[in-house]
């Protein structure tokens, strides 16, 4: 039982080790300015950004970041399931939903600018009208792809309005509506950082670039890492929350592919 | 792996045209025409909320302004070398992305102690945003087309070689261990075994690599400011051209619809001997 655990301790720890040591070494002695030693990064790493920077910075991006996700996963799985259930409204939206999706989400920042100004509202407004598209069209596709005698069931039992919802059709188009908001995720980091390199005061975007535009290189390179790190983070955070509320589906894939 | 959920079934196709045919039910609309009755609303509303005052034309203006300075864009030849910049930037990206994860996938999917030796690495280097990388590139590269490049490619590498590598380790072991008895060369192998199993999911993998290079290489362009389509949308929207920032953010669009729909028929044309590639759980 032991060496099982150690080997696949060594497995998980092993090659991020040697790379962050090959990292470590090659950098250690370098006279490069553009790639800082390790160590420095690292020291500035814990000076600023486990320090003032986390209240000043990494938190107000994160509060913007969740304004604005929750507002797109409230509104994209709302309308999702409305014009899931219609069909004719579906066929009516569904270009100019995909044609909404289409556009780059970084661009509408200059847009929502002119229309909300630079305060947090636009930083929140480009979030969620980024994100709102994949859980829409995510929410849609799942809702219409119902599974047709569970629906059938429902109606003959005279199960409808919010039961019908609530046992119908948001467990059936639960794990695509949980696809959605994984790439939204992505989305809503992105977004994070690009509404902030445009006259912004805070956040990590600026706090980044600032760093990056007084040549503040190893601040820099902290703050890349940091936003890494917060990156891997939601990621699993997202996968902790998605596990536990989709362990039924998990379940019964497994036993669909074990038989 | 759930990114086959992710899949978007495109706007349905309304089928060969039955209308001689089969009287139709009235009210039963082909989903084309109504598609298109959307479309229509879209702009119809889009040139009615800023005439009537709803909304302040100086910041949403009709969609006939929209239309008329698309109009001016697509006849100036500099809009057209814009156009080129991003969709060459964005070809050339994507290229590399999806050669390099190939490559790098096959290599690691084919072994189990490299695959469960990198697992971590990978999981750790994927989700971290490729626009951390933007200070680094504009120091290394400025706006030269290296640093939109290098967005790029980093953005578009991960979903494809997380695709190829669920690709890699998907080949039935009964035609594995048949290859090895017939001594089949690694070439051959790789060519007759492992290449058609990761097809299907090196198309997902294009697909959704596709889609992420695009939304990389405009945001290098409006935020590095390399020469494209992202960058003359910052131009003009920082010059108060209102309605001509609206007309490219929707050509924009309109080329990211052109990047998906292609990346389909790209998907069916080469997986048209799969033939259960549509109804397959990954």
């Amino acid at each position: 039982m032991i060496t099982a655990a150690a080997r696949r301790a060594g497995y998980v720890f092993g090659l991020p080790i040697v790379l962050l040591a090959l990292w470590w070494v090659g950098s250690a002695g370098s006279s490069d300015f553009y790639f800082p030693p390790l160590s420095q990064i690292l020291e500035r790493l814990a000076e600023q950004w486990f320090g003032t920077r986390l209240v000043d910075d990494v938190v107000p991006s994160l509060l913007r970041l969740t304004a604005g996700y929750a507002l797109a996963a409230v509104i994209g799985i709302a309308a999702g399931v409305l014009i899931g259930l219609h069909g004719r409204l579906r066929n009516l939206l569904e270009p100019v939903m995909e044609l909404f999706r289409a556009i780059p989400p970084p661009l509408l920042v200059p847009i929502v600018m002119v229309l909300f100004g630079i305060e947090n509202t636009m930083k929140i407004a480009v979030i969620a009208f980024g994100c709102v598209w994949p859980i829409l069209l995510n929410t849609v596709e799942g809702v219409r792809a119902v599974d047709e005698v569970q629906s059938d069931t429902a109606r003959i039992y005279q199960i409808t309005g919010v039961a019908r919802l609530r046992r119908l059709v948001l467990p059936a188009a639960g794990p695509q509506i949980a696809a959605g908001l994984r790439q939204s995720l992505s989305v809503a980091i992105i977004l994070m950082v690009i509404s902030e390199l445009f006259a912004a005061t805070d956040g990590l975007g600026f706090a980044i670039v600032q760093a990056q535009r007084t040549f503040a290189i190893p601040d820099m390179w902290a703050g890349m890492l940091v936003l890494g790190l917060i990156g891997f983070l939601l990621s699993l955070l997202f996968r902790f929350v998605e596990d536990r509320s989709l362990a039924w589906y998990h379940g019964l894939r497994r036993s669909q592919r074990d038989s | 792996m759930t990114n086959s959920v992710a899949e978007q079934a495109g706007p349905r196709a309304g089928g060969p045209p039955t209308k001689s045919a089969v009287p139709k039910r009235r009210g039963s609309t082909s989903p084309v025409t109504l598609g298109l009755v959307g479309l229509i609303g879209l702009l119809v509303v889009g040139e009615l909320l800023p005439r009537t005052g709803l909304i302040d034309r100086a910041f949403v203006p009709p969609s006939t302004e929209i239309g008329a300075a698309l109009a001016v864009q697509l006849g100036d030849p500099t809009f057209w070398d814009d156009v080129w910049q991003t969709v060459s930037g964005w070809a050339l990206g994507l290229l590399i992305a999806t050669t390099a994860a190939v490559v790098a996938g096959i290599v690691l999917g084919s072994s189990r102690f490299l695959r469960e030796a990198t697992a971590s690495t990978i999981e750790f280097l994927r989700p971290i945003p490729s626009v951390a990388l933007i200070p680094l590139a504009v120091l290394l590269f400025g706006t030269s087309l290296e640093s939109k490049l290098l967005l790029v490619v980093y953005a578009s590498f991960w979903p494809m070689l997380i695709q190829v590598l669920y690709g890699a380790a998907d080949i039935d072991p009964v035609a594995y261990d048949t290859a090895r008895v017939y001594r089949f060369t690694v070439w051959t192998r790789l060519r007759r075994l492992t290449w058609p199993t990761a097809l299907p999911y090196v198309m997902t993998g294009l697909r959704l690599s596709a889609a992420v290079a695009l939304i990389l290489a405009v945001t290098s362009e409006l935020v590095i400011g390399n020469p494209g389509l992202g960058n003359r949308v910052a131009v003009a929207q920082s010059s108060g051209a209102i309605a001509t920032t609206y007309a490219l953010v929707f050509i924009t669009g309109l080329i990211g619809v052109l990047v998906n729909v292609a990346a389909r028929l790209v998907e069916r044309r080469a997986l048209r001997w799969h033939q259960s590639y549509r109804a397959e759980e990954l």
